[in-house]
């Protein structure tokens, strides 16, 4: 089978921290693989191992089926990188951000610009392309920086955090454009913590805690197997609320102030749990990613 | 790891994004090297002259703006390197995260390095021109030997470009800087037979002056600026060559060590 990245036991030290434990996936050629992760779970290590800034402690990593150590220079005339951070040349117009970046792939100049043109259309930005960088908002530099990863024409565009700090009708115009590239058969690799987009982007995920991969699948058929098809959630459960629930061992979680059942069809047990609290404080839902995600890293602040 | 140094023609692409952001701002940029010369003629020229009369160097007689006018071309060459690969590189290395960008494209963090310092020795390259033409307009330099102060600037600048990508590597902040400057940086600009003879130190500080980068620039430009020049110059030059490969190194190193996670 061809892989677009085949990692084995990737491992990352700092001293006595183990940023990476040993954590072995695959991306396939036209797949969106999502890293999920809280902060600090070992997302961007991947990232920094993947595009040769991070060297590895240990384990083996391939890139289109090449040695990540022996043909990194290829490897990343392939790649197209977006960084968490703001990395646009503010002196420069948004038109020659993708120009100049262009030359550092020895693309010629006329085709630069021809691609430039094409990718500012498709990033919504070729009204501002002669605006200077620095002036654009949040998310259109967010849009400007995808554009730049893209100049190369890449086979693989990683993601580190795309839609951070952005706000919801920008996220939602990433989210579109990654739909489009995603249809056209580009494969990604992508990290967030925001589950929403995790499922609306990826094919499938794996979500991280302390440098170790917990569990690898497809967003739905995780959402399945770890939670179920229902959620109730039940505020400021009552002690007859809590002894009803045990009395039927149904699968939840008591957070004190706030009682979550997971079940498979929810319609009925609703009905009853209802009954039993305030009108207002019982809720049922679809469970989503981030149940899950909750459900395996706990939720104890990661600060 | 593997071979030392992975280094191409590439690191031209990062000379060239330096070029394309200097010719934005250019009329800004252009405008220190042009004032500054003009600047110390009249502080010199025309206050300190006077005080100085006439000036005795190496037996012979000659006007004190004579004196200073090679020594000036010298500060800007060191300055313009030092100050682009240290406050200006630390800006796009550390504020602009330009030289991350960079890490994800087929440039490797030697070509990176490289091309800065090349782009530093470049600034000094325009700057000496500027003021070259600058000074020359008060006949102060003499021709054709004053041409060759453009390679020289070249090869001065890597010295020292080097030697500031080497404090780039190594600094916290930017404000910590000052160090390099106030430690070596100011006391060669005042003590480097720039504005009066070495010969005129104690004896030990005349010793420490011959180790420093900048005594063997301002020698070299008086040199040429005068036409005096002889073989022994090869060996100021070769002081250059040495000062570079041993920093150029040294700088890799320190940014390997900062932009390698």
């Amino acid at each position: 089978m061809k892989t677009s990245i085949n990692a084995q036991n990737l491992r990352k030290t700092y001293g006595d921290l183990v940023a990476v434990d040993d954590v072995s996936f695959q991306v396939l050629p036209g797949e969106c693989f999502g890293i999920l992760g809280p902060n600090g779970a070992g997302k961007t290590s991947i990232i920094h191992m993947i595009y040769g800034v991070s060297p590895r402690t240990g384990g083996s990593l391939q890139i289109f089926e090449l040695d990540a150590d022996q043909h990194l220079r290829a490897i990343k005339a392939r790649l197209g990188v977006c960084q968490q951070d703001n990395s646009l040349d503010p002196d420069l117009t948004v038109r020659q951000n993708l120009e100049v970046f262009a030359r550092y792939f020895s693309i010629p100049q006329a085709i630069a610009r021809e691609r430039a043109e094409k990718l500012l259309k498709f990033m919504a930005l070729d009204h501002r392309q002669d605006s200077l960088a620095i002036d654009l908002s949040g998310g259109m530099m967010r849009r400007l920086i995808i554009a730049r990863a893209l100049i190369n024409e890449p086979e693989l565009l990683i993601l580190d955090e795309p839609t951070t700090g952005l706000d919801p009708q920008s996220r939602h115009q990433v989210w579109e454009r990654l739909e489009e590239l995603r249809a056209s058969g580009l494969s990604i690799l992508l990290t967030t913590h925001y589950m929403d987009e995790a499922s609306r982007l990826c094919d499938r995920v794996v979500i991280m805690d302390h440098g170790c991969i917990l569990v690898t699948g497809e967003p739905a058929a995780l959402i399945k197997e770890h939670i179920g098809h229902d959620i109730i959630e039940a505020e400021a459960p009552s002690a007859g609320l809590r002894e009803y629930i045990r009395e039927r061992q149904w699968r939840h979680e008591d957070l004190g102030h706030r009682l979550i059942v997971y079940v498979e069809e929810g319609k009925d047990m609703f009905h009853e749990i209802s009954k039993l609290c305030t009108k207002e404080g019982c809720l049922m839902r679809m469970a989503t990613l981030e149940d899950v995600f909750l459900k395996l890293t706990g939720r104890d602040l990661r600060e | 790891m593997k071979a030392p140094y992975d280094l191409s023609l590439l690191c031209w692409r990062v000379w060239q994004r330096n070029v394309t952001v200097y010719r934005k701002n250019w009329k800004v940029v252009f405008i220190p090297p042009l004032l500054e010369p003009l600047l110390y003629l009249l502080a010199f020229g025309v206050g300190f002259s006077t005080l100085v009369g006439k000036f005795q160097y190496q037996g012979s007689e000659m006007p004190y703006l004579r004196f200073i006018a090679p020594a000036l071309i010298a500060i800007n060459i060191m300055q313009n390197a030092f100050f682009e690969t240290t406050y200006a590189s630390f800006v796009r290395m550390y504020y602009q995260k330009t030289f991350d960008a960079l890490m994800a494209t087929p440039l490797t963090l030697e070509e990176i390095i490289t091309g800065e310092i090349v782009w530093g020795a470049t600034k000094s390259v325009i700057a000496t021109a500027i003021m070259l033409a600058v000074v020359s307009l008060f006949g102060l330099i003499d021709y054709p030997s004053g041409l060759l102060l453009i390679p020289l600037s070249f090869l001065g600048g890597l010295a020292f470009g080097a030697i500031g990508m080497y404090f780039t590597g190594i600094v916290k902040t930017i404000e910590l800087f000052n160090l390099p400057v106030f430690l070596f940086i100011t006391p060669m600009f005042l003590f480097s037979g720039t504005f009066f003879p070495v010969e005129h130190l104690p004896r030990w500080a005349e010793w420490l002056a011959a180790i420093l980068p900048l005594t063997h620039l301002v020698k070299i430009c008086r040199a040429l600026g005068w036409g005096q020049y002889d073989l022994s110059l090869l060996w100021e030059g070769a002081y250059f060559v040495v000062f570079f490969l041993i920093f150029f190194p040294l700088a890799i190193a320190k940014m390997r060590k900062r932009l390698m996670k």
